[in-house]
């Protein structure tokens, strides 16, 4: 400051400092509330825009699903496994004791009752977001190849370093043959 | 970037182990926050301040949009109308970045008016001013190129003109503008190259601001009465005084900026642009944005392809050499009565050019543009370095000191209310 | 002297605008008369009921010939809309039916729409539009309100910056639907299938025969069923289906200037207070 043509620098003390550090202290909040206005378009933008929320939701049609079939339909952009079951498979689900499960839950809450056949499962590896392979693991369910996951029949995590069993998505029966995904 | 003796003084051992490493908060105090600024600096030279804000805003939200954006021929118009309708604050952004290249070009033509008024360009500021005209045409690339993104008609038909400006390059010119376009219209290649280069503009802008400043730094400012500072009470510190009414000029700027982005977002931008491009039809008027208007009326105003562009161009090149066609010992126009007059002139041709540019090229207003052309050459190659021989100029004060005590001494010692009574005819 | 040249210089730029401007207005035929408008200036908001009656106007006349192809149906429910419940917007929306596909076997095949569809276009493409429209295009609707402006004059543009006038579109439109005519000047030779519009953009003769007639729609809250009621609100209709987001721009504007408004404030009286000691 010496090089200025700062003479004589007011004290800041005193009832005058007083008032002048208010004024000073009230701008620099307002410039704060001002940059933080700005800064939250710039993060939201990047959240999911309008038309992704819309897509929330999708019907499928599941006539065709045969028992012991599997189709993969795309939802929010991530795969959906929808299995018809065998009764065998259904019963191999039920008979496990939660004690042996990583994540214990009973195969009836992973299905509709009355459709517990059906089994509808987002396909995304619980570890790190590989997708399994149906048919295939050690528990006649799915196996995911990436880092060795084995899911039982009714999509629980039996071996393997995933931590969750493969994940329910919402979904209701539109009618006999029309489910809607979301 | 500083030219004085620096008068950091790291308060803490982590500081003091940092300067002796990495001395950049030493370059931030110096440059910003005791760098001496002249004493009397009014509002028009806040303008330099808010175009480094421009440019950070610019680059802010254009990055942000390209997160959406996609440069498609097919696609491009729609992504544009995606951002607008279904991105979180789409809209918000979009119309911020591209107001914001207008309020860009206001504020750098305030600021090169600025220059114009206050002699800024002469020695020993040559170097600082041309870096100031090398900005100043990167902007006008990087806008250009920004307007051709949404893909709609103007921005079609507006790369496919200003494009077609390099075929009057004698014998190359057509290899020139296939090689432009990579094709043989404007299409799918160009709009990507476009988008690419439009990214990689605002950063060699950032650049070259850093040489800007930088040299602005090593010849220090000038200011109102153009006498150079010559003692320590010419100058005040930057921070607080330079910064406090930066930041006041500012948010003043940024309210008009607000108007415009949220009251009247299309205003300054073409309703044509809202159509699809259509290689098969080109709108009835197609007229650039406004703040190239006054150099489109150039262009017009010859009736030879090659002349036109030629002048175009010239009417910025002119520029570049302006430090040696101004002969005038004097810098400020303040003390400058004749050159005063004729820099009003000046800014109304400027304006009345631009209007002109915004014109259909028929009749009465090619004429014009002539004349007004001729006069926008005729300022700098024949007004100025006459000038500088015959106009009588008015003493000068010894010092920023002097004029600016004395200043107030005659008004009675009361200290001035605000930054602009300096120079009240400059109102920024 | 300062003032004087200020003065100079504010005369000298009138007068030359004035003269340009003389031959600018004398060169446009084009008139577009300025109408009031719900959603013109600072606090400018849509009425709901307008925009309800706008979208019946577009789908019982526009739609069988102009698509609204960036607009979906979840837009008609979204705040600063025309406002219709989710379940009025699922019933319009099933009325619609959108190509998919393909299915199992490979084909495509029609379903009833849903919220995140958008309006599907009358034409299969733009030759089967001109086909059928005797060489014409007819346009998207989706930013037409704001794809279509008259030039305006010196001084006019300078006024309109703090007049906020932003509603060129919605005022052409409005004035082309009720700019027909049947009293053709003799000096006018009318082509064939062209009709005679005076608020036309390209010249007087437009290839759209007037759409609208009055009492041809039937409104259910009681306004006019007359052809200026239903030009204006299928206008403003446009206008949103151009700007969807106008309310919430506008609202958003209004904060963001009070708040610039008083950190400006703020920021001039610390400029004062930091220059208090220091003539400048």
């Amino acid at each position: 400051m010496s090089d200025t043509a700062l003479e004589n620098e007011t004290s800041a003390s005193g009832e005058n400092g007083t008032r002048r550090d208010f004024l000073y202290v009230t701008t620099g909040a307002f410039a704060v509330v001002g940059v933080a206005g700005v800064v939250w378009p710039l993060v939201d933008q990047m959240n999911p825009d309008a038309s992704a929320l819309a897509l929330a939701s999708t019907e499928v049609d599941i006539s065709a699903v045969e028992s012991g079939q599997s189709i993969t339909i795309k939802w929010r952009g991530k795969p959906v496994f929808i299995r018809n079951r065998t009764d065998a498979e259904v019963e191999a689900a039920k008979s496990v004791p939660m004690d042996e499960l990583v994540d214990p839950q009973e195969d009836v809450d992973r299905a509709v009752e009355g459709r517990e056949n059906l089994l509808i499962m987002v396909g995304i590896c619980t570890h790190l977001g590989c997708v399994p392979l149906g048919d295939a693991g050690d528990f006649g369910g799915w196996f995911c190849p990436c880092h060795g996951s084995h899911y039982d029949t009714s999509g629980r995590i039996r071996r393997g370093p995933a931590p969750l069993n493969l994940a329910i998505p919402p979904y209701e029966f539109m009618s006999e043959t029309t489910l809607r995904i979301g | 970037m500083s030219g004085h003796t620096s008068s950091y003084d790291p308060q803490n051992g982590a500081m003091k182990w940092l300067d002796k490493r990495l001395p950049l908060p030493r370059l931030v105090h110096d440059s910003f926050v005791s760098y001496p600024v002249p004493r009397n600096l009014n509002y028009a030279y806040t303008f330099g301040g808010m175009l480094s804000i421009m440019l950070v805003i610019q680059i802010i939200t254009g990055v942000v949009l390209a997160m959406h954006y996609v440069a498609s021929a097919d696609l491009a118009f729609n992504s544009v109308e995606h951002i607008m309708r279904d991105v979180n604050y789409g809209w918000l952004l979009r119309y911020v970045h591209t107001n914001g290249a207008s309020m860009f070009f206001i504020a750098v033509y305030v600021h090169i008016f600025r220059g114009l008024y206050y002699g800024s360009y002469k020695e020993p500021r040559e170097v600082l001013w041309i870096l100031g005209v090398v900005i100043f045409l990167l902007m006008m690339a990087t806008a250009f190129m920004g307007y051709v993104l949404p893909w709609g008609q103007m921005s079609f038909w507006g790369a496919t003109v200003i494009t077609n400006l390099f075929s009057a390059i004698p014998l190359f010119g057509e290899s020139i503008v296939t090689w432009l376009w990579g094709g043989f219209s404007v299409d799918q290649p160009t709009l990507n190259r476009f988008f690419s280069l439009h990214y990689l503009l605002p950063f060699m802008i950032a650049g070259v601001v850093i040489l800007h400043v930088w040299a602005l730094h090593v010849t220090g400012q000038t200011n109102p009465t153009g006498v150079e500072v010559k003692q320590k009470s010419d100058t005040l510190p930057f921070t607080p005084y330079a910064t406090i009414k930066d930041a006041f000029a500012l948010v003043v700027f940024f309210v008009v900026y607000s108007w415009f982005v949220f009251y009247l977002p299309n205003y300054l931008g073409h309703a044509d642009n809202y159509i699809p491009a259509n290689p098969l039809v080109t709108p009835a008027h197609i007229v650039p944005e406004w703040y190239f208007l006054p150099f489109y009326a150039i262009l017009r105003a010859v009736p030879d392809k090659l002349g036109g562009v030629v002048l175009m161009f010239g009417s910025i090149a002119v520029l570049f050499v302006l430090p040696w066609l101004d002969t005038s010992k004097v810098r400020s126009a303040s003390f400058r009565p004749t050159y005063r007059v004729f820099f009003w002139v000046f800014v109304v041709v400027a304006i009345v050019l631009g209007w002109l540019g915004s014109k259909p090229a028929e009749g009465g207003y090619v004429i014009a543009s002539r004349i007004f052309t001729a006069y926008y050459f005729a300022h700098f190659l024949i007004l100025l370095p006459l000038l500088g021989i015959f106009e009588k100029t008015k003493p000068l004060p010894n010092s920023i000191t002097e004029s600016v005590l004395g200043d107030s001494d005659s008004k009675g010692g009361s200290a001035m209310p605000s930054g602009a009574a300096a120079s009240p005819e400059t109102k920024g | 002297m300062t003032t004087f040249l200020t003065k100079t210089v504010a005369t000298a730029t009138l007068i030359i605008g004035m003269a340009f401007s003389g031959t600018a207005i004398a060169a446009s035929e084009l008139h577009v008369e300025e109408q009031d408008w719900s959603f013109s200036g600072p606090f400018g908001k849509f009425d709901q009921a307008q925009l309800q009656r706008g979208f019946q106007i577009y789908t019982e006349n526009c739609a069988a010939c102009h698509s609204l192809s960036l607009v979906a149906f979840r837009n008609l429910m979204e705040p600063g809309g025309p406002g219709f419940s989710e379940a009025e917007v699922r019933a319009i929306a099933a009325e619609v039916s959108i190509l998919d596909g393909p299915d199992g076997d490979g084909e495509m095949y029609d379903r009833p729409g849903r919220l995140a569809d958008r309006f599907p276009s009358p034409w299969a493409n733009e030759e089967q539009a001109r086909a059928s429209n005797n060489g014409a295009y007819p346009p998207d609707f989706s930013l037409l309100a704001k794809a279509r402006a008259a030039t305006r004059g010196f001084p006019t543009f300078v006024f309109d910056i703090f007049t906020q006038y932003q509603e060129s579109g919605p005022d052409y439109i409005y004035g082309l639907l009720t700019g027909y005519s049947e009293d053709v000047p003799d000096d006018v030779q009318m082509l064939d299938g062209l009709h005679y519009n005076t608020h036309f953009m390209s010249g007087v003769q437009i290839a759209m025969a007037a759409p609208l007639s009055d009492d041809q729609h039937e409104y259910s809250d009681g306004s006019p069923q007359t052809v200026d009621q239903y030009a204006r609100d299928v206008s403003a209709f446009m206008m949103w289906a151009a700007e969807p987001h106008l309310m919430d721009r506008k609202a958003m504007g209004f904060r963001v200037l009070i708040f610039l408004l008083i950190f400006a404030g703020l920021l001039y009286l610390t400029k004062r207070k930091v220059f208090a000691s220091v003539k400048h």
